[in-house]
């Protein structure tokens, strides 16, 4: 026995709490992704646990503080390289807001698309990773290759695989290209009737049910104590959608309807989302009837673009639920605070509330339903 | 170099404040303002009068300032009275120029009625030129007790910041690696590679 | 010195030396072999750094299909892996936690930097917490630019690996 230890390291004391155990999970650990989850356990059962997010963190705030409103893009998309056009959004939104400038109508509608296009790529890149953190391959397989498709049409749209770069302030940075309607509509068309099979494939799978239905159970008032966002607010049934609550550019012009569910446990958490994909091809293609044949897509700005003494809140719904940026300007040409208030990030308080008394097994059904995206919430 | 920026939006702030404020106590309900974050706004007005400061008021947007001692009383207020129920992001703003650091709460509501209104509770505290993270004046009590969702918020900003949030019950480490011990990395003096 | 070797009394010598030894004898004619089966069966860790994941689980995904070239969808403890694929941004708190995972793999063992972070800190080149490359941190075999690089680029990297393993001499 070491007689004086090191500052800051402690000895479990001997006792009652003799047979808790302590397990790392991560950042090594096929269940984990880019995150340290320290859970201690009796037994099987999870007694506490303790997320430890970081390993990430690349500083995006500060980067923003040494880069110009336009040259912040690229970075900025990083952190969700797979739902960079949503997490462009709030800071194209507000840039736009803070300098004054009204977007052209077609260019509204074009964002539209290609943010419901990569949301649907998000999604199922999620659903490809939660199911194989499940054990169930086919649910791996499926999604990866459905979503190569829509890839596709994004790469046709801005020319890059996943990092589009494709909103600016002013608009979106290059027209569809002449035949993007038809192919964009033929697209979808399949797509809705390929993701329909996920139903009977993945979620009528009994193994699936009796993995997720009643475990991490999350109920409507801790929702929302908790401030949770996205499909893990809608799962334990509270109706908030931005794209409804508080309409950006043409949302209020399209019909859709939000999904929610009301039991709140891992299954409803994992459905939300794919509700939401079914309800995405339904505002793209009443986008792309309601789009003006012609028009403009961007206005152009000056180089390095000035705003005043202004700052703005401006917040839009992602794959993983509001994202909000908060940009402070003092008219330079750079911002003075770029705050990126992402879902994930706000999520992941959730974690150590739902997996008390959980099973260790059920940790990775539990941790991936949240929707979380380790690499957004450390920015 | 940028010594004159935040004055002014010190002063840009004061002056809607005071054409406010000057005229009556309770904001009149002009032409160019929203009618529906104005009643708010004069709500709190009514309850806090000379405590708190309305900083603008946009549409679906209000911010406020208040006083590090009043903000947890405020706060509840808010939370009980007002229905704003959960914390979007809490922001920590270093203006050096004015040896104070500014820390903005974003609070939102999942009250269908409310639900797309978004309320920016600012307070100020002291900036020390030699941050001692956790030890110096730069202190501002916790909202946790009030808003439980800002918990990792307030961890994130006391890292990046250094304003040590007392009575929130684990001000550990969150974001950056173990062994950073350098300044606050949020704070302007502290400058990147090559910058 | 092999015939010294080989009697009872140098037994547990014997028994220490006879990697050497089999190493030395078979060099030669089964290097080729060896090095044969090596490259059709690289295992990579599932260890995940930063955003260029994404296009390695894509990479794995019925177009792409990494499979086909031998290269095994990143799963299993990394005691049984030979490859650590870098997929982005190392930051200063996972610099340390890849090198533990890589002196924990057994030998012999590659190491592919993925995306332009990895290679030189790419886009994070002035940011507070991201290290300027993995140079200073593992020996890297093959560079496989692009911010994120495409599955193909990476699959043409881990091609491009298992020419080098070819050359290698075994160990
Ligand atoms: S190279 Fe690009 S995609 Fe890859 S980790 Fe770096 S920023 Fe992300």
């Amino acid at each position: 026995m070491i007689s004086k230890l090191p500052p800051g390291i402690k000895v479990e004391q001997k006792g009652d709490n003799d047979k808790i155990m302590t397990l790392n999970v991560g950042p090594q650990h096929p269940g984990s992704g880019h995150m340290r989850i320290i859970v201690k356990i009796d037994g099987d059962y999870i007694v506490s646990c303790d997320p430890d997010p970081g390993y990430v963190h690349r500083g995006e705030e500060k980067m923003a503080e040494y880069r110009n409103y336009i040259t912040n893009i690229p970075h900025l998309e990083r952190p969700v390289i797979h739902d960079s056009c949503n997490i462009l959004y709030p800071y194209c939104l507000g840039v736009e807001e803070i300098l004054g400038i009204e977007v052209p109508e077609r260019a509204k509608y074009v964002r539209v698309i290609a943010s419901e296009l990569n949301r649907c790529v998000y999604t199922l890149y999620w659903l490809a990773i939660y199911g194989i953190f499940l054990g169930h391959s086919t649910m791996f397989m499926w999604p990866a290759g459905d979503r190569e498709l829509l890839i596709d049409l994004l790469e046709k749209l801005s020319g890059a695989r996943v990092t589009h770069a494709y909103f600016v302030p002013g608009g979106v940075r290059n027209d569809m290209p002449s035949n993007f309607e038809d192919v964009c509509l033929r697209q979808i068309n399949y797509f809705e009737k390929r993701i329909k099979q996920y139903d009977s494939i993945f979620y009528s799978n009994p193994i699936l049910k009796s993995r997720t239905i009643n475990t991490g159970v999350l109920r409507q008032n801790d929702a929302i104590r908790l401030g949770s966002t996205g499909s893990v607010l809608r799962a334990s049934g509270i109706d908030f959608d931005l794209r409804k609550k508080e309409p950006y550019d043409v949302y209020d012009n399209l019909d859709f309807q939000t999904n929610v569910l009301k039991s709140g446990d891992s299954y409803a958490r994992s459905k939300i989302p794919w509700l939401d994909m079914l309800e995405s091809c339904k505002i793209i293609r009443n986008a792309l009837e309601k789009i003006p044949k012609s028009g403009s897509v961007r206005v152009k700005l000056k180089p390095n673009p000035k705003a005043g003494n202004v700052e703005t809140y401006k917040r839009v719904e992602s794959g993983r639920g509001s994202l909000g940026m908060y940009i402070i300007s003092n008219g330079k040409p750079e911002p003075y605070r770029v705050k990126i208030s992402v879902g994930s990030f706000r999520n992941l308080i959730c974690l150590p509330y739902l997996l008390k008394g959980e099973k260790l097994g059920n940790m990775p059904a539990v941790y991936w339903s949240l929707n979380y995206w380790p690499v957004e919430a450390d920015r | 170099m940028n010594n004159e920026m935040p004055n002014k939006t010190e002063a840009d702030h004061n002056k809607n404040v005071s054409q406010n404020n000057n005229s009556s106590k309770i904001i009149k309900n002009s032409a160019d303002l929203p009618e529906f974050e104005t009643n708010i706004a004069n709500m709190l007005l009514d309850k806090f009068d000379k405590k708190l400061k309305i900083i603008f008021i946009k549409k679906n947007r209000i911010k406020v300032d208040v006083h590090k001692d009043n903000i947890v009383e405020i706060a509840k207020f808010i939370n009980q009275n007002l229905k704003f129920d959960h914390a979007e992001s809490v922001t920590g703003v270093d203006r050096p120029e004015q040896n104070e650091i500014e820390v903005v709460y974003h609070l939102g509501s999942y009250d269908p009625s409310i639900s797309n209104q978004i309320l920016a509770l600012s307070t100020r505290t002291v900036r020390e030129s030699i941050p001692n993270p956790g030890f110096d004046k730069t202190r501002l009590p916790s909202l946790r007790d009030v808003f439980y969702s800002v918990e990792f918020h307030e961890r994130e900003c006391f890292e990046m910041l250094g304003v040590y949030f007392e009575n929130h019950p684990d001000n550990r480490r969150l974001l950056l690696p173990e062994d950073w011990a350098d300044l606050p990395p949020l704070r302007k003096d502290f400058k990147i590679k090559g910058r | 010195m092999l015939k010294d070797l080989v009697i009872p009394q140098n037994a547990n010598a014997f028994v220490s030396k006879l990697g050497d030894i089999l190493v030395k004898a078979i060099d030669q004619p089964l290097g080729y072999a060896i090095n044969w089966g090596r490259i059709w069966s690289l295992w990579p860790v599932h260890i995940e750094t930063a955003c260029c994941s994404v296009e390695f689980g894509a990479a794995s995904s019925p177009r792409y299909d990494v499979e086909r070239f031998g290269i095994i969808e990143a799963f299993g403890s990394l005691r049984q892996c030979d490859l650590v694929v870098v997929q982005g941004t190392i930051t200063r708190k996972m610099a340390p936690r890849l090198r533990l995972v890589y002196d924990q793999m057994p030998d012999p063992k590659y190491v592919i930097a993925m995306g332009a972070c990895a290679i030189t800190g790419g886009l994070y080149f002035d940011s507070y917490n991201v290290l300027p490359g993995i140079d200073g941190v593992l020996p890297v075999d093959v560079y496989v630019p692009g911010c994120p690089p495409r599955p193909e680029t990476l699959i043409q990297g881990c091609m491009l690996l298992q020419e080098k393993i070819k050359c290698m001499q075994i160990r």
